[in-house]
């Protein structure tokens, strides 16, 4: 009854009220609203779409002597043909694998080792993520003059010594280039994932496991069986963050190979887009090769996109 | 409650556009003031690390403002490194340079194609630049592009073979000496590196486009050249390209004394050098101001010869410097000024760059062979080189081997950073893999310059 009289008082309250008042008052809600979001739309425009608009429009640009001409596809096909642009993609296709192998499945291996101590976890997850912390500048410098350093001298050289294996030149040789900038890189960003992962893994109801257990089944049994189907969400979705951030493969090659590398060994998309765009007198082909990769990125981000999507709708 | 909301909403909407106003507010930029002074920004500052360099700058805007009041100076530091070629570009691109602003010899290209340069061709006169006709006409030239000129060169400098004399003595060579032969480099090296201590007997560039531009030296002391008289083709993959790299590959690999540490640019290779750990490389005289200031290195250890050729004296060596140049939208005024400024700070004996007085009991070398501005036999030149003798700090005889023995100087390429770029895979492919192919290398770097240039990049 008395809820009755309730919803009687308020469609009366409703009824009463002049529909321009409410109207009014939904605009200036609205407008106060929206004022506070000018500031990160602005932000967004100004710093993240318009820069990625104006480099499509100069993709199709040629700037020369100060002036600004309509070339269409000419500056894709010259960057396309440029001799290095399938060495870049073949090179950062086979990081971002490389960095998928070791970068994705090590955090994860190590976030369910964490998860099974009991004793000094604050402790290991501290050393774990304690490299994160590193400025990537500073780590990758630590790697390049004292763990790849290609005498007997450097740390990685002096323990192959000690185990009496061959020493690696390490950024010095063309085969070794790739794989010793995937251990930088995983040794560098794996402290997220494995907090991410530790996160998710501490979510897994502790019955499941019981059952699992009490089933006869073991350790490698009930990763297979338990943790693997409760965090596959997370799982895919680091997958795809981390594929979308590999193939940006940046830094590693500028630190650790001064470059390119030997003889292109260490060239990457990204590190093309920046040699023509700052090296080369060539914006406008920077440009064209930065809408490449932004196009094939988008293929990955718009699946990351839909993953995420299911993982709200869930 | 509505009260508040609204109120900060205005409020927020009144600061972003009170914000937005303040942004496109555009001043008056023809640089002179309501009493006639007349501002220009000018970059190349030296940054707080190298505070010597940086009273000396901030006392010379002070002397230069006190001559001519009418003028102010605004400072810019840029880095260290005046030039890093990256930040070049950006502000290039962004139009942020400052009213005159510092350049390489080899940036004119793309700052003509940036269409932010004025030309100054009718500005620069004698009674501007007092000493403009002394200044060695061949540097004018190379800030020139059909007829128009478009910065005035203030650095000048050609390469030599850079070596530590100290290392010589102990490997048993005449540090008096130096090797004027790659033969003789490589026989040198061979000494110096049996040292041991990991020092390299030689070291040379292979990566951040430095490889490409030492080559392109390498290769100017053999009598090559980068690319062909009309510039459309590369002109590098011949026999006098194939010696270039031969002699590195044979020092490297056969020798084994170019140190085991490759992939080196610029900073890489002054840090083993100041470490006393490389007996020669080539260079301008200045890399010996770099070690020293930079690196912790001795003046003491340093000393110069000319560029070896491979059975006799180079047939040529790389030169470079540096420039400034002018922001297209200054007024004459402004343009006046920056060229009163230049010619005061750069280009007068006895000031600025070339006080050689006051840098004497600074920890900045005096004595160096360089900056090279003016021309042979002009007045400048010896009132310069008579200033720079009885005020030297360093032991000018470090230098005479260079001095004496001229190399004919050749410029660099056109497109020059984008072909070094190529030519860095040539030569970290000699100094890094014993098995390589330096038919191929060349042959490759070849293939990627010609594309290059077809695409005009």
């Amino acid at each position: 009854m008395s809820v009755l009289t309730a919803a009687a008082r308020v469609h009366e309250e409703v009824t009463v009220h002049p529909a321009g008042s409410r109207r009014r008052r939904r605009i200036l809600d609205d407008l106060t609203g929206h004022a506070f979001l000018i500031g990160a739309v602005l932000c967004f425009a100004l710093f993240m779409w318009y820069p990625m608009i104006r480099g499509v429009v100069m993709s199709f640009q040629r700037t020369r002597r100060g002036e600004t001409t309509w070339v269409g596809w000419d500056n894709y096909t010259r960057i396309v043909a440029d001799p290095s642009f399938w060495t870049a993609w073949q090179n950062t296709f086979v990081f971002t694998v490389l960095a998928l192998v070791l970068g994705y499945a090590l955090p994860f291996f190590v976030a369910i080792l964490l998860n099974e101590f009991r004793h000094a976890t604050g402790y290991l997850r501290i050393l774990v993520y304690l490299p994160v912390m590193l400025p990537p500048a500073s780590a990758l410098f630590l790697f390049k003059y004292y763990a790849y350093d290609p005498s007997e001298a450097g740390l990685f050289n002096a323990i192959l010594t000690a185990v009496h294996l061959p020493t690696s030149e390490w950024m010095q040789s063309p085969r070794m280039t790739i794989p010793a900038m995937v251990i930088a890189s995983t040794w560098m960003n794996m402290g997220s994932a494995v907090l991410i992962y530790l996160a998710s893994l501490q979510n897994i109801p502790g019955e499941l496991y019981e059952a699992a257990e009490l089933d006869g089944a073991g350790v490698w049994r009930r990763i297979v069986h338990v943790t693997i189907p409760q965090t596959r969400l997370i799982l895919a979705l680091l997958a795809m963050m981390q594929i979308v951030a590999t193939m940006q493969l940046f830094i590693e090659p500028l630190i650790l190979a001064n470059g390119a590398g030997t003889q292109d060994s260490a060239v990457s998309v990204a590190y093309l887009i920046y040699q023509h765009g700052f090296f080369q007198n060539d914006l406008n082909g920077a440009a064209a090769l930065g809408v490449i990769m932004l196009l094939v990125l988008a293929v990955f981000s718009a699946y990351y996109v839909r993953l995420t999507t299911r993982k709200d709708d869930a | 409650m509505l009260d508040t909301r609204k109120a900060l909403g205005i409020l927020l909407v009144a600061g972003l556009g009170a914000t937005l106003t303040a942004c496109s507010t555009k001043g008056d930029d023809s640089g002179t003031d309501t009493d006639g002074t007349v501002t220009i920004t000018v970059d190349c500052q030296p940054v707080g690390a190298q505070k010597e360099l940086l009273d000396n700058w901030n006392a010379d805007v002070a002397a230069f403002e006190q001559a001519n009041p009418d003028i102010t100076i605004k400072s810019v530091s840029v880095g260290e490194q005046c030039n890093n070629p990256p930040d070049f570009t950006a502000r290039l691109a962004g139009g942020t340079m400052t009213d005159v602003f510092y350049g390489y010899m080899t940036d004119l290209q793309q700052v003509l194609d940036s269409g932010r340069a004025l030309d100054i061709t009718s500005a620069v006169s004698a009674s501007t630049v007092p000493t403009w006709d002394s200044v060695d006409p061949a540097l004018k030239e190379v800030f020139t592009d059909s007829g128009k000129l478009y910065a005035v060169p203030v650095k000048n400098y050609s390469m030599g073979l850079v070596y530590n004399k100290t290392l010589f003595t102990r490997a048993g060579l005449d540090p008096a000496n130096p090797p004027t032969t790659w033969p003789e480099v490589r026989a040198a090296a061979k000494k110096i590196a049996a040292l041991g201590d990991g020092i390299a007997g030689y070291s040379e560039y292979s990566a951040g486009n430095t490889g490409g531009w030492h080559f392109t030296s390498l290769l100017y002391s053999q009598g090559g050249r980068v690319l062909s008289e009309d510039g459309k083709k590369a002109d590098f993959n011949n026999p006098l390209g194939r010696q270039v790299l031969q002699n590195l590959k044979d020092m490297r690999y056969a020798d084994d004394s170019m140190g085991d540490r490759q992939l080196l640019q610029w900073g890489d290779l002054l840090t083993s050098a100041g470490a006393g750990k490389v007996g020669m490389f080539i260079g301008a005289p200045d890399a010996t101001q770099a070690i020293v200031s930079q690196f912790q290195g001795k003046y003491e250890d340093w000393a110069m010869g000319p560029l070896p050729g491979q059975d006799g004296p180079a047939k040529g060596t790389l030169g470079g410097g540096e420039g400034y140049f002018f922001k297209k939208d200054l007024s004459p005024e402004q343009v006046e000024a920056g060229l009163k400024w230049i010619a005061y700070q750069k280009l007068t004996p006895g000031k600025g760059q070339l006080d050689y007085v006051r840098a004497k009991p600074q920890n900045y070398p005096v004595g160096l062979p360089q900056p090279l501005l003016f021309a042979n036999g002009s007045d400048a030149q010896k009132q310069e080189l008579e200033l720079r003798k009885a005020n030297a700090n360093v032991d000018t005889g470090n230098f005479a081997a260079f001095e004496n023995n001229p190399v004919p100087i050749q410029g660099e390429p056109r497109n020059a950073q984008a072909i070094y770029a190529v030519l860095d895979g040539a030569m970290s492919g000699v100094l890094t893999d014993p098995k390589a192919n330096v038919d191929t290398l060349l042959g490759t770097a070849q293939e990627k310059v010609d594309q290059l240039l077809a695409a005009g990049s």
